[in-house]
């Protein structure tokens, strides 16, 4: 594997282009950073200590990471500013947390990739042609007019909410040995065929949108806005869901990664709500799981970093430092490795071997086998990543995990249902 | 100094430690909590307004009923089959096995299992009852059945079978206290006046049992009832109690519903204690 060596130097070369004023303060205190203490919390999938390790390495700051599920993320976010100094959160969240006024708006001009970063997360448009789809797209949430603004703008400011980190593109898992034919559709999940051996997610805002996809796929619902439901959408979408659930369709809800995993693997269930490196996880012990993408596009979500409002002076300076490393390339290519998408793809790229480049950006054949960070074996020469190219997949996103206004209506909603 | 020595200022003065205590840490939240259920809430923030709302949706919904009732069946169930399994052991350990370094022994082994976490005794049961289990293996190499047995895991069976696993030492110790307590020539004297063991067991065992059963009660049925992580392990989140209910409020930053379903349970908890206090005086009979 091609690894490019990474010195605190390049990043300053790299970054001096484009911001030579911010980058230039750094240098003063680098040797006092050191010291610094920055504290991240988000969820599982990117606070890894590997990261914390390198940046440790690269820039001398302590990072310490606590994994939290997305419930625990918005109400740590939303009720405790003081004990954290970095947000890892997904945009659905900010969407809730950022009208508390506990995170604080990032300058853009500090950040020496912003002219890289995917037009995902600036106009909503991946490709100029793209549409953008339903749901909290990042975009949406992703500026604010000024600094101290609680309200989100419509197109994009100096100011940013959160540093896109981190995205994907979800669909369902099969088992397709136990299968046995081919799944092209959601509606798929409520098929009687599955009976007792279909499983979904126990989020509510996530889950929810799973269920729009499936209705809509259904030709049940047809939804005016799948990401920001009427309250009589809401309770038709529920209708459907309950009467299956009554009828035993589900064998399980499952709420936290390794619980997917173990349906999975062991066989309780053919056929659920899932996300990427659970499956990764359940091949790796060898059994055959296949991320399906499916006719009518994928259920999306996005992360990124925010910063406390607390933070301030050397710390927030320092924060900057550790944005402007995140998207400088390592960070990227060690989630891309994972079968995640870096913000700014084109600088994970020299993380990565071609091999590993055309697999998992390029939806390439593996001309050799595909590792994980952590020395996996996920593919072998000759095999596709499910869903192909980087294009191909965030090209057919139908919808983003979101918050709906008819949120609180909605949770009680899924209560009921998770009741009943 | 005079004052201290009256005996009102020092009884007072005595009982002033607990009651701060007791009002610090349990009268205060429970205020707090009764409060907050009164209140309104969105993601981000908490509106201090009095309103029933919370209220008015509990009771108005069918969902709360439902799960009060699925509460209080997952509670009953419970408390028999832990009842039967920890009358029968403490039985055992206290009338069967002579020897008191035998007693102490076997006592203690009852005890082993619990020097393991809950959580992983309880998670530990889904390998062994699940499709591909050790249990539907083992029936269907035996012939018993076909097919594997579905309702294994992720059933109210396999709720109930958690809870009992988990809890039925609180019976045991109780019960097997108050037994040991039995003054043995009581037993002697109904053999002597004819009594069979059943007659004996009924008629004079288990009226000098009840304190410790309801002790063992009282654990099992509040444990149950409160629980809400062996639910939703064991029914694979199919499954709710009120627990669940409030777990589920919390997660989602819905306090004032949370706190709202609490009072409700608090209140029901309390009251089916007071009942159950009706049937035996404990503070007498301990």
């Amino acid at each position: 594997m091609a690894k490019v060596g990474y010195t605190r130097r390049s990043v300053l070369k790299t970054g001096a282009a484009a911001a030579a004023t911010t980058l230039a303060a750094p240098m003063v205190w680098s040797q006092e950073s050191k010291n610094i203490v920055l504290r991240q919390f988000g969820t599982g999938v990117s606070n890894l200590n590997e990261v914390a390790t390198k940046v440790k390495e690269d820039l001398g700051i302590t990072l310490e990471m606590t994994a939290l599920d997305s419930d625990a993320v918005t109400q740590r976010a939303a009720t405790q500013p003081d004990s954290f100094d970095i947000a890892d959160i997904e945009y659905w969240i900010c969407k809730k947390v950022w009208p508390t006024g506990n995170l604080q708006a990032m300058d853009v001009s500090k950040i020496a990739n912003y002219d890289k970063i995917v037009g995902i997360f600036k106009d909503g448009k991946l490709t100029p042609e793209s549409e953008i789809a339903q749901g909290t797209a990042p975009h949406t949430v992703g500026f604010v007019e000024g600094q101290g603004s609680t309200a989100f703008a419509d197109e994009q400011t100096n100011w940013m909410t959160l540093i896109p980190t981190i995205y994907n593109a979800d669909t369902l898992g099969i088992r397709p040995d136990l299968i046995g034919r081919p799944i092209s559709n959601w509606s798929e999940l409520l098929n009687p065929e599955f009976k007792g051996k279909a499983s979904l997610l126990d989020i509510s805002s996530i889950g929810i949108m799973d269920m729009a996809m499936v209705c809509e796929s259904m030709g049940e619902i047809t939804y005016g806005d799948k990401g920001n439901m009427t309250r009589e959408e809401i309770d038709a979408t529920f209708a459907i869901f309950t009467e299956a659930k009554r009828a035993g369709q589900f064998r399980a809800f499952w709420k936290t990664f390794d619980e997917s995993v173990n349906l999975m693997a062991s066989g309780e269930v053919v056929i659920q709500s899932m996300w990427s490196p659970a499956i990764t996880a359940v091949k790796t012990r060898g059994i055959p799981c296949v991320y399906q993408p499916l006719e009518e596009g994928y259920r999306s979500w996005g992360g990124g970093i925010g910063l406390s409002k607390s933070l301030t002076g050397m710390e927030l300076d320092a924060a900057y430092e550790y944005i402007n490393w995140y998207l400088s390339g390592w960070v990227g290519g060690f989630l891309m490795r994972q079968g995640y998408y870096s913000a700014v793809p084109e600088t994970s790229k020299e993380f990565m071997s071609e091999n590993e480049w055309g697999y998992w950006f390029e939806g390439k054949e593996a001309t050799g086998e595909i590792t994980s960070p952590f020395g996996d074996v996920l593919a072998q020469a000759g095999e596709v990543r499910d869903g192909g190219s980087f294009y191909d997949r965030m090209g057919s996103v139908a919808c983003w995990n979101a918050v709906m206004d008819e949120n609180q209506y909605m949770v009680r909603k899924w209560n009921e249902f998770i009741a009943s | 100094m005079q004052i201290l020595k009256n005996r009102h200022v020092a009884g007072w003065l005595q009982a002033a430690p607990l009651t701060l205590v007791l009002a610090a840490f349990l009268v205060l939240p429970i205020a707090t909590i009764v409060t907050v259920s009164f209140w309104q809430a969105t993601e981000f923030s908490i509106i201090p307004a009095f309103s029933l709302e919370n209220y008015r949706f509990l009771f108005g919904s069918s969902v709360t009923g439902r799960v009060f009732l699925a509460t209080f069946r997952y509670a009953f169930l419970t408390w028999a089959l832990t009842l039967a399994i920890g009358f029968t052991v403490a039985y055992y350990l206290a009338f069967h096995v002579r020897s008191q370094s035998w007693q102490i022994a076997l006592f203690l082994l009852c005890t082993i299992p619990f020097w393991t976490s809950n959580i992983i005794r309880m998670i530990s049961w889904i390998p062994f009852l699940g499709r591909n289990g050790i249990a539907n293996q083992m029936l269907i190499s035996w012939g018993v059945v076909d097919e594997p047995v579905e309702w294994l895991l992720y059933s109210d069976f396999s709720v109930i079978l958690a809870f009992v696993h988990l809890y039925t030492l609180f019976m045991v110790v109780p019960i097997f206290n108050t037994m040991m307590r039995i003054d043995r020539s009581l037993v002697e004297a109904a053999y002597d006046n004819g009594a069979s063991g059943w007659q004996t067991l009924i008629h004079v065992i288990l009226p000098l049992c009840k304190p410790g059963i309801m002790i063992g009660t009282i654990f099992v049925v509040t444990l149950v009832m409160g629980d809400f992580i062996t639910v939703r392990f064991m029914s694979g989140s199919q499954r709710a109690n009120v627990g669940r209910l409030i777990s589920n409020d919390i997660s989602l930053l819905q306090y004032p519903s949370a706190a709202a379903t609490a009072v409700v349970l608090l209140c029901t908890v309390l009251l089916t204690i007071a009942i159950l206090l009706r049937f035996v005086d404990i503070r007498k009979e301990l």
